[in-house]
Parts: C-alpha cells; sequence; structure tokens
C-alpha cells in the first residue's frame, strides 16, 4: 500500500484518511496506521499547500543560486551543505550533477535582502568558488499543479 | 427540395443517439462538472506522439495496404498473443479499421441479410443496432441484470435464439456498466453457441480496463476461433481516441469479406497513426499500467461514494465507468439526471440511452481527476440530501 499511499499524498496531502481508504481498497484504520508508520521512519517528512503566490500577494521574491565549491577531503560537499542548510532564507538545497555543485532556493522579502544574503553569507563560506543568481520572474508549474490556471479539459462533455 | 422525399427510409428513421439531446442541454450551461464523457482524460504517451513525428518528419504520407500496414498488423498478432493468447494471421486475419467504430461497421454489414436477427447485450454502446438496421437486420435485445453483474447468462441467451439468429455482439468488458464476463462466465456461452451457425461478435475495446483479473477473450475458448470476430483498438487502451484506429480479427474467410467495404469505404486506416500504433504495441505497458492503476483509484473511489450516499453501486471490474442504481429516489435516469444538471450542474449519462435495460441507472465515467470526481461527488451527495429533506 506504501507506494500508492504516498501518491495519492503527494498530489493531494489534504485527503481524509476515510476517502484515502476507498482509493485503496482498505480501512480507515489501516490508512492511520501506515500513515503513522510512514511520518515515524521519516519517509512522509511533512506536508505543504502549492500556493500562487502573486494571488495570495505575498511581496518575496525567490531566487535559484548556483554554487560552485571545493569538495573537502573526507567529507565532500556534506559539510558545506549542512551549514548552508542551517540559515533560514534557504527554502531548498540540492546537491547537482553538471557545471555547478549546489543548487538553492532563497526567498527574501526584497531582492536587495536575497541579494546581500548571497553576496554577504554564501560568498563568503570557506570552499565557496563562484555564485550564479538568477531570480524567479513566473512560477507555471509547481509539483505537478498548473499554477496560473486549471487545465482545460478539450472532450466534449458528453460522449457515448 | 422536399429532404423529406430525398433521403434514405432507412437514414430517416435512425433514432438519434438517445444521448445527443442531453448533450445540447449540458452545453448551454456554464460550470458544468460532466462525469458524461467516454474517452480517457489521459494524454498518449509520449513515445507515441514521438513516432508520429518523427513519421511526419521522415516520411511521405500515402496509403498503406488495404488492411493496414503488414508491420502493424503483425505487430496485432504478436500482442493479441501475449495478451489473450489469440493467433491471428498479421497476413489474413487482421485488418487495421478507422476505430473500433469501423470494425463493428464493416462486421455487420459483411454478415447481416435482410431479416437475420442479430442479439445485442443491453445496456451497452449506442452503435451495434443503429448499423444492425441499416443493414436491414433486426436487433434484438437481451436486457442483462444488476443482480448478475450485468453479465450475460446462458439462460438469457438461449431463450433469445431462433432459427433466424446470424450474430451475437458481446460488448465485454462493458460500456455503460463496468461488467465483465470472466472465462466461465463465457464458457458458458461458448457451450450454447458451439455447434450453431451463429458467429460472435465480441467487442473488446476496453480489454485492458479490468481490475483485479485479465480480460478473457470469447475467442479463446475451445471451438470458438471459428465462430468469433474480435474488434479492439488503440482508443482506450493507450488514450488515442483523436487517432482513430483500431482492428477487426477473424478467420480468413470473413475477413476476406470484409476488407472488400473497408477498401471501398475508407481506402486504409490514417497512416500516421498505424506507425505510432506500433509504438504503442510494443513499447508501451507500463504506461498502459499506470493509467489502469490510476482509474483503478479512481473506481474505488466512487463506488465506496455512491453506496454511502445511497446510489447503491455494484462493483463493476472493467472499462471506466461506474453505474449506480437511481431507483431510490424515485426518479426516471432522465429525470435524475436533468435535474441534477440543472440543479448541481453535473453531467452523468442516463443509463437507458445504452438500452431500455439501463432505466433506473445512470453511467458515470471515472475518465476524470481525482480532483473532479471529489467535487462531483460532493455535488451529487447535496443533490440528494436535499431531495431527502
Amino acid at each position: 500500500m506504501m507506494n500508492e499511499l504516498l501518491e495519492l499524498l503527494r498530489q493531494n496531502a489534504r485527503l481524509t484518511n476515510a476517502q484515502l481508504a476507498d482509493m485503496l481498497g482498505t480501512t480507515e484504520a489501516a490508512v492511520a496506521a501506515e500513515i503513522h508508520r510512514l511520518e515515524a521512519k521519516g519517509i512522509i517528512k511533512g506536508y505543504s499547500a502549492i500556493i500562487n503566490d502573486e494571488l495570495a500577494k505575498t511581496s518575496e521574491v525567490e531566487a535559484i543560486i548556483e554554487l560552485r565549491v571545493t569538495p573537502k577531503r573526507d567529507c565532500g560537499f556534506d559539510e558545506i551543505a549542512r551549514t548552508i542548510m542551517m540559515y533560514e532564507e534557504v527554502e531548498s538545497l540540492s546537491l547537482m550533477s553538471g557545471s555547478y555543485d549546489l543548487s538553492i532556493c532563497v526567498k527574501g522579502n526584497t531582492l536587495k535582502e536575497v541579494a546581500m544574503f548571497v553576496s554577504q553569507r554564501l560568498s563568503a563560506l570557506d570552499g565557496v568558488v563562484s555564485t550564479a543568481t538568477s531570480f524567479v520572474l513566473k512560477r507555471y508549474k509547481e509539483k505537478g499543479i498548473f499554477i496560473e490556471e486549471e487545465e482545460k479539459d478539450e472532450r466534449g462533455l458528453i460522449c457515448p | 427540395m422536399n429532404y423529406e422525399k430525398i433521403l434514405s427510409d432507412r437514414v430517416r428513421n435512425m433514432k438519434p443517439s438517445g444521448i445527443r439531446k442531453f448533450f445540447d442541454l449540458a452545453a448551454q450551461m456554464d460550470d458544468v462538472i460532466s462525469l458524461g464523457v467516454g474517452e480517457p482524460d489521459f494524454q498518449t504517451p509520449w513515445s507515441i506522439r514521438k513516432t508520429a513525428i518523427n513519421v511526419l518528419e521522415r516520411k511521405r504520407i500515402v496509403y498503406t495496404a488495404n488492411s493496414g500496414l503488414m508491420e502493424l498488423r503483425e505487430s496485432i498478432s504478436r500482442y493479441l498473443k501475449r495478451k489473450y493468447n489469440l493467433t491471428y494471421d498479421g497476413a489474413h486475419e487482421i485488418i487495421v479499421t478507422v476505430g473500433g467504430s469501423e470494425a463493428i461497421d464493416i462486421a455487420i454489414r459483411g454478415l447481416i441479410n435482410p431479416g437475420d436477427e442479430v442479439l445485442i447485450v443491453e445496456p451497452s454502446f449506442v452503435c451495434y443496432a443503429p448499423i444492425v438496421e441499416m443493414t436491414c437486420g433486426v436487433p434484438v435485445p437481451i436486457p442483462t441484470k444488476e443482480e448478475n453483474k450485468f453479465k450475460l447468462t446462458a439462460q438469457e441467451l438461449r431463450e433469445k435464439i431462433t432459427d433466424k439468429t446470424k450474430l451475437l455482439i458481446l460488448p465485454f468488458p462493458n460500456n455503460p456498466t463496468g461488467g465483465i464476463m470472466t472465462r466461465e462466465d463465457l464458457e458458458a456461452i461458448a457451450e450454447v453457441l458451439r455447434g450453431t451457425d451463429i458467429m460472435v461478435l465480441s467487442d473488446e475495446i476496453y480489454s485492458e480496463m479490468t481490475y483485479g483479473r485479465k480480460h478473457c477473450s470469447i475467442a479463446e475458448l475451445d471451438g470458438m476461433r471459428e465462430r468469433t470476430l474480435v474488434v479492439n483498438g488503440f482508443s482506450k487502451a493507450f488514450a488515442m481516441t483523436g487517432w482513430r484506429l483500431g482492428y477487426l480479427c477473424g478467420p480468413e474467410p470473413v475477413i476476406a469479406q470484409m476488407v472488400k467495404i473497408h477498401q471501398y469505404a475508407i481506402m486504409s486506416s490514417p497512416t500516421v497513426s498505424q506507425y505510432a500504433a506500433i509504438e504503442a504495441l510494443e513499447n508501451c505497458d507500463d504506461e498502459v499500467q499506470h493509467m489502469v492503476k490510476e482509474y483503478n483509484v479512481r473506481r474505488r473511489y466512487l463506488v465506496e461514494a455512491f453506496n454511502r450516499i445511497g446510489l447503491t453501486c455494484f462493483e463493476p471490474e472493467g472499462a471506466f465507468y461506474v453505474f449506480p442504481c437511481i431507483r431510490s429516489t424515485g426518479l426516471t435516469s432522465e429525470e435524475f439526471c436533468s435535474q441534477l444538471l440543472e440543479q448541481k450542474q453535473v453531467a452523468v449519462v442516463p443509463g437507458n440511452a445504452f438500452g431500455e435495460s439501463g432505466e433506473g441507472f445512470v453511467r458515470v465515467s471515472y475518465a476524470y481527476s481525482l480532483k473532479h470526481l471529489m467535487e462531483a461527488v460532493k455535488r451529487i451527495e447535496a443533490f440528494i440530501s436535499e431531495r431527502n429533506q
């Protein structure tokens, strides 16, 4: 049941246990137990909403920062990554393959705030070789969901 | 011009599809949540579309052989063997048609003489009886019952057979009921038909959409291949409705005659679609499985939801429809559907559009996202509870 349950929660984390039980062909109690188990094991790390910031009128700005760093002997990229992830401004952080090493999503109240965070905090870290900051202008799709408009159904209303 | 006079009587007497009227009503309204369509909500798998794009870029799009690309027919042959243990020779026993619809059309036209009786299991897809009537055959409905999970029983079949019976149309997994026929169910039907001259037109377009057990084709049973025509296609399994591609399989002497109709009416099926279809059959098992899994989640959700609301719903094991009974509301199927549409802007299809025996039921399609289904259920629930007050 785990994979199917996770798939459903990934699409909509607000489904009730009763709804999940119907969809998975099991009981509410079994769903509750399984979710509890997945949370306890750390497989489910949390639940969050997908928000159209434009409409929510949050004035936050968001930037993606490509960071090139010199890996350390013995611990590779982990040490610097652990340092960076402690900053509150850092929304997400991933180790990447390709032309740079760490991809960091940073949120701030103003452009300047984010820029200052990069130049004063990130660039100053030991081992950082270079940074490249790109600001997010518009989000079209997040976690499989269209942000601006609903997906259109091109099919007719009724057909046999 | 007196069009009444110039038109063919047979065409003029054809009943317009029962769904049409209802469709017009729904089309005038805003904010309609429809659960009314009979086609997948999934996009055609990417590799199939990509194949079509490559073909458009690199090939001349010319007619294919009348029966279809040989490569595709061989692919169909392998697919049917692999999936349903059916053996058809791609060279002589398969015609690639314009959707399952054309396969049904040429099969009926190829078999029926005026006065021949055609047994049509009902409720079922709307096209069989009109095509039979066009050929001056006589449609004989065999109503199936909810208490039998809308399966055809040997008893029901036997009661309708006369010396004029030419053909049995066997549409399983069934649109609109979602009913299926298991191997044992089919064995009982085969037992009645063996040794007769009755042919079977087995419309298996939903064969990939079964939940819990694999589809069985009646053509696989002993002694049945020689008296069966199998219709299948790409629309449902591979989400390819608009590509218009299906196929008809049967014994060589029968197929050889039906190719003639196809050749004169169609010439050959869409070439780009035929190339893309090879990709579908050869490389898309995972995509199909993914879609079926998704349908299954929705199916379970809807069955539970309707039963909870009080519109009792037997558990459909195939296709992508549930067929809840609405008799508890005291309304006819059409009244239920038009009131639900007017009051809650939810469109479902009256069961009687699929034959008289569908009266008392409505067809609800789950070829929609869960989000969409949940909103519709909420509205239907409100509709029922307001009526009960």
